[in-house]
């Protein structure tokens, strides 16, 4: 069969969920002639999954894909069916927000963004071929047998690449939600040089609303009023629909444990490692054997589909025997399976083998995100997806990358640790992974990306300006805060008692009131009688950096120090082995993770203090030698 | 702004030198080293300009610990290029890691092997040559470091700070499985018991810190002063158990007239023991001095031999004695009781909770003594190769730990919301972690997963 020559473009983006899509979308927004293949044109920005966006340390993500000019945000606030800050109450640095949505408005919002957008041409087609030409141009081969030419590719193939899903002994090769999988183009990787190996996901089934008995279940509203992800959104969603609360219990245990050595994962059918905060019901039941129930949320996946989500319960039992575990639980009776729950085994690529930037050390030009990379979820795939088109267009203009440190952002730590640290199962983004959380917040993506994306081309002048605007009202209301002076009165007093707090007898800054945790903006208004009208956000920034100065200050000082050593740039040829001084185990991370500089070669395992410093004194050595030269 | 963190150790030999020299760098240095010097003059070393030194004490919580010499660099003119004082001190290694001690409560951490080495590099202070030959040291010292901690990692200690570092990652796996996964049934930590926790980790940390203030003592000597009126009998004390004649005995009042340093081995406690000039009101100027240094030798030592002639009663200068050592670790020795006893017992039973009879010419009541000074002392019957923690950087370590666990209490009692605790927790943890030579990486998240059933 001969092949024929279809197109050329800057930027060839393989795969249209959430990592594709941003990365076409910041492609093709910088200038370049991007080009993003989908497998089924049907199936583009699908949540085969949950059907949400957010959650805790996702919402983060999501509003720092916001903030740097993505897209995700402002989808899924159109898609809105429920909308929920988790964590209230917490502490600022763990809120984060949730959104369920309409999967399938979802993805015909997304599908038609990729359609309207400049530069940028949406393909359904297979890639199954990858190849270099001699000028180092990428080759892409198409099950049709057209041949595209790209100076860049970026892989985003989700669970596509080699699928397999798993229910039961029943097993075979597929894409997820009954599409194709991508067969051939895993094949092709490893031939070019691209070491992969296995990763496994799954997901619950999808219930029948009518058949749900909901009269006993516990019900889950969302907020009012609620909160937008994107700063675009000027009009907050609206909640649309509500959530219900079940739980398992000792009879859904008892058939599950029956048939325990029916799962291909007991049973030893899958090699794939799956991730721990991802489990199985199975799992979850034999690794926590003293547990009498687990819980499950009931969510909707549209406003005009009667399936429901069944978060927490997912498995790769036989479906016989799901239908019988469902039914053990209160409200799913009779409930009636539209889609059976399965596990699904991918090709991934170890993420220790790319540079920051997300391209591979060994392949110029060719960059990977999403899945791919060895992460979980919509939210982590779509933050890496916009980094590696950035990062592509970049390249193709001959640009700088964009690299975000740690101290930056959600995303930067999601990157540094995939490509610092790797990933020995799914990577999932939590709070707990940020060690600079308390500054990193969900409420200040933007101050902290948003001129990184203005810079970039990726947020509108207007929206700049807006964002201007608003930080120079917060300063200007720091200053208010900080001259005005509360006299004592009956009024101030009775606040005070009543937030069990101390009362105070002489006048008092606004700002030492608004420092006591026990006070806040909203109970402090009748004694602040001359406060400006500003949007609730403005108040918000400020009184976290009045309460939680002190904290603040210690991690900005944390960032400086680790920042000085990011700012030690390791060069690309250095030979770890020649360097005297390194330990032997040093000198091998060092060499397989080739770091980019001090800061990232202090965080791999196997590397000490000591080596860093023996790093370090290395480096101004080539100086000095260089400049003698 | 270019914000470090400041440094300290001790630079020169820890052996028993002259003089040992600590070095203080970065950026809050000279704020640092006025906290702890105060200088004669009574200018603060903030006032000084650079490539200046000031004569003065280094005191901690108001006592003067040690006299010293502080020299003033300023950035970028200093070895490290960033701002730097320079503590000289004059008393042995434990005074002057008494000074380091201070140093680092008064807001310095710990420098690591070669770091001020390396802050030079990074400050473009040292060229190729000298790189290359500082290299070569750190290498060789970052393998001593290595066995080093290895021995801790085997050992006690290190399974002590595990149990602790344990206690606080499940709190804080605890606390994140809390917040990373708001929707599953994990149950929330009552504020009672997160303080009751960090309260007991905070303990038990500092029993490690007193174990350690006591292992010191045991390795490097307790510093002793030998404390009387002229001629009570102090120097032939000092003889006695040093086994020869090291000071000059005479019965002629006020032969000592400097301070005479010897270490001796007591029964496998070690005591630095000064004998000072007899302290009195004297004419004679050298003797003055003297006598002024034996003053301020009692104030900085951690135990005074008080030494009384019972063969005589008590005056004014005995009284004063007794008025000086008040609140200090000091231990009566009566001494010449080989004669008959004019001495007024009942006051010196007043004044002290240990006494020892002694006849210092005929070696009596060594034994008791010995006893006496364990008692004071609070050593028991440990012994000198089971202290826990070696040396002042793995005691800023824990210290650090303690400092980010009061830091969690507080912010806890004051209501603040518990993601601020938590990072607080992680940062103790952080500080045992390196003192164990672990990296912090992903223990906690790790066990989120090991203790909670979480995830969809």
């Amino acid at each position: 069969m001969s092949t024929y020559f279809a197109g050329e473009y800057d930027v060839a983006v393989i795969g249209a969920g959430h990592a594709g899509i941003e990365a076409a979308l910041a492609a093709a927004r910088l200038g370049c002639r991007t080009a993003v293949f989908t497998i089924n044109m049907d199936a583009v920005g699908n949540c085969p999954c949950n059907p949400s966006i957010g959650g805790t340390a996702k919402g983060h993500l999501v509003r720092e894909i916001d903030a740097l000019g993505g897209e995700m945000g402002r989808t899924a606030d159109e898609c809105t069916l429920q909308s929920r800050m988790l964590n209230r109450g917490k502490g600022p640095a763990v809120h984060s927000l949730r959104a369920q949505i309409d999967r399938r408005k979802y993805s015909a919002v997304m599908k038609h963004k990729l359609e309207l957008q400049e530069n940028l041409d949406l393909r359904q087609a297979e890639i199954t071929d990858i190849a270099q030409d001699e000028k180092g141009s990428w080759l892409l081969t198409t099950r049709m047998l057209g041949v595209f030419q790209t100076k860049t590719v970026i892989i985003a193939t989700g669970t596509y690449l080699g699928g397999r899903i798993y229910v039961g002994e029943v097993s075979y090769e597929s894409g997820p939600d009954g599409t194709f999988p991508a067969a051939f183009l895993g094949e092709s990787l490893r031939k070019l040089g691209v070491k992969t190996r296995r990763f496994k996901t799954g997901t619950p089934a999808r219930v029948k609303r009518s058949s749900i008995d909901f009269s006993d279940l516990e019900v889950q509203k969302g907020d009012e009023p609620t909160v937008p992800f994107s700063y675009d959104t000027l009009t907050p969603p609206k909640n649309k629909v509500d959530c219900h609360v079940s739980w398992t219990n000792e009879n859904t245990k008892k058939i599950i444990l029956d048939n325990i050595q029916r799962s291909p994962l007991y049973g030893g059918k899958i090699e794939g490692v799956g991730p721990r905060y991802c489990p199985s019901l199975e799992d979850k039941i034999v690794r926590f054997a003293d547990k009498k129930r687990h819980q499950l949320f009931i969510e909707p996946c549209g406003e005009d589909t009667e399936e429901m989500y069944l978060q927490g319960m997912s498995s790769s039992l036989p479906e016989e025997v799901q239908i019988a575990f469902y039914h053990t639980i209160p409200g799913l009776e009779n409930a009636m399976i539209m889609r059976p729950a399965y596990a699904i085994e991918y090709d991934c690529i170890d993420p220790t083998d790319m540079l920051a930037t997300l391209e591979f050390k060994n392949f110029p030009g060719l960059f990977g995100a999403g899945q791919f990379n060895g992460s979980s979820g919509y939210e982590e795939a779509a933050a890496q997806g916009f980094v590696a088109g950035v990062n592509a267009a970049l390249k193709v203009q001959g640009k700088d990358p964009l690299i975000l440190d740690r101290a930056s952002s959600y995303i930067g730590t999601l990157i540094d640790d995939l490509v610092t640290k790797g990933a020995n199962e799914p990577y999932r983004m939590m709070t707990s992974r940020s060690e600079y959380r308390l500054i990193l917040r969900q409420d200040n993506a933007d101050e902290r990306l948003t001129p990184i994306g203005y810079e970039l081309g990726l947020i509108s002048e207007e929206r700049y300006q807006r964002f201007l605007r608003k930080q120079e009202l917060i300063k200007e209301e720091k200053k208010r805060v900080a001259k005005t002076v509360i006299s004592p009165s009956p009024v101030l007093s009775e606040i005070l008692v009543s937030r069990e707090t101390s009362d105070v007898k002489t006048g008092i800054r606004l700002i030492e009131l608004l420092k006591r945790p026990e006070l806040n903006y909203e109970v402090l208004a009748p004694i602040d009688p001359d406060r400006p009208e500003l949007d609730p956000a403005v108040f918000e920034q400020v009184e976290i950096a009045i309460k939680y100065e002190g904290y603040i200050k210690k991690q900005f000082a944390a960032v400086e120090n680790m920042r000085k050593l990011e700012n030690k740039l390791l060069p690309d040829d250095i030979d770890y082995r020649g360097i005297t001084g390194l330990r032997l185990e040093a000198q091998e991370k060092l060499s397989a993770i080739r770091p980019l500089n001090i800061g990232q070669a202090s965080r791999i395992s196997g590397v000490s203090p000591a080596d860093v410093n023996v790093l370090m004194i290395y480096l101004v050595k080539q100086k000095g030698r260089q400049n003698h030269e | 702004m270019n914000h470090n963190t400041t440094i300290a150790a001790i630079s020169t030999a820890q052996a028993s030198a002259g003089i040992s020299v600590i070095r203080i760098s970065g950026d809050d240095a000279i704020t640092i080293a006025d906290r702890v010097f105060q200088s004669k003059s009574g200018k603060t070393l903030s006032e000084m300009k650079g490539y200046t030194c000031a004569l003065g004490q280094a005191h901690a919580d108001h006592e003067p610990i040690d006299e010293c010499i502080a020299t003033v660099f300023r950035a970028p003119h200093s070895y490290t290029g960033e701002d730097v004082v320079e503590l000289s001190c004059h008393g042995g290694v434990y005074l002057t890691a008494q000074v380091l001690r201070a140093v680092f409560d008064a807001g310095a951490q710990a420098a690591q092997a070669g770091e001020f080495t390396k802050r030079a590099f990074l400050n473009g202070k040292l060229d190729l040559v000298e790189a290359e030959s500082v290299m070569d040291l750190i290498s060789s010292r970052s393998k001593a470091s290595a066995r080093a901690a290895l021995n801790v990692k085997e050992g006690a200690l290190s399974r002590r700070i595990n149990e602790i570092k344990n206690t606080l990652t499940d709190q804080a796996a605890h606390l994140n499985a809390w917040a990373d996964y708001p929707e599953e049934d994990i149950p929330e930590i009552e504020n009672s018991t997160l303080n009751d926790i960090l309260s007991i980790a905070k303990i038990n940390l500092e029993v490690i810190l007193k174990e350690y203030d006591n292992g010191k003592v045991l390795k490097d000597g307790i510093d002793t002063v030998i404390a009387g009126k002229p001629n009570v009998g102090k120097s032939t004390l000092m003889n006695l158990l040093a086994g020869y004649d090291k000071s000059i005995v005479t019965s002629v009042a006020g032969t000592t007239r400097d301070i005479v340093e010897e270490s001796v081995n007591l029964d496998n406690i070690i005591l630095n023991l000064s004998d000072t000039a007899g302290i009195h009101h004297t004419q004679d100027e050298i003797e003055s001095i003297g006598v002024d240094k034996a003053k301020n030798k009692v104030n900085s030592a951690a135990l005074i031999l008080c030494v009384f002639d019972s063969s005589k009663e008590l005056d004014d200068e005995d009284r004063a004695i007794i008025r000086m050592v008040k609140d200090t670790n000091a231990i009566a020795i009566i001494n010449k009781t080989d004669l008959p006893c004019q001495m007024d017992m009942a006051e010196i039973n007043d004044a002290f909770e240990k006494i020892v009879n002694l006849s210092a010419k005929h070696g009596e009541g060594i034994r008791e003594l010995i006893d006496a000074i364990k008692q004071v002392c609070e050593i028991g019957d440990v012994n000198a190769a089971d202290a826990l923690i070696y040396n002042e950087r793995q005691r800023a370590l824990v210290k650090q730990s303690i400092n980010c666990i009061t830091e969690a209490i507080e912010a806890l009692n004051m209501g603040m919301t518990l993601d601020a605790v938590t990072v607080l927790i992680e940062e103790a943890i952080g500080s045992l972690c390196e003192l164990t030579g672990e990296r912090v990486s992903d223990e906690v998240i790790d066990r989120v997963f090991h203790h909670f059933c979480v995830g969809k």
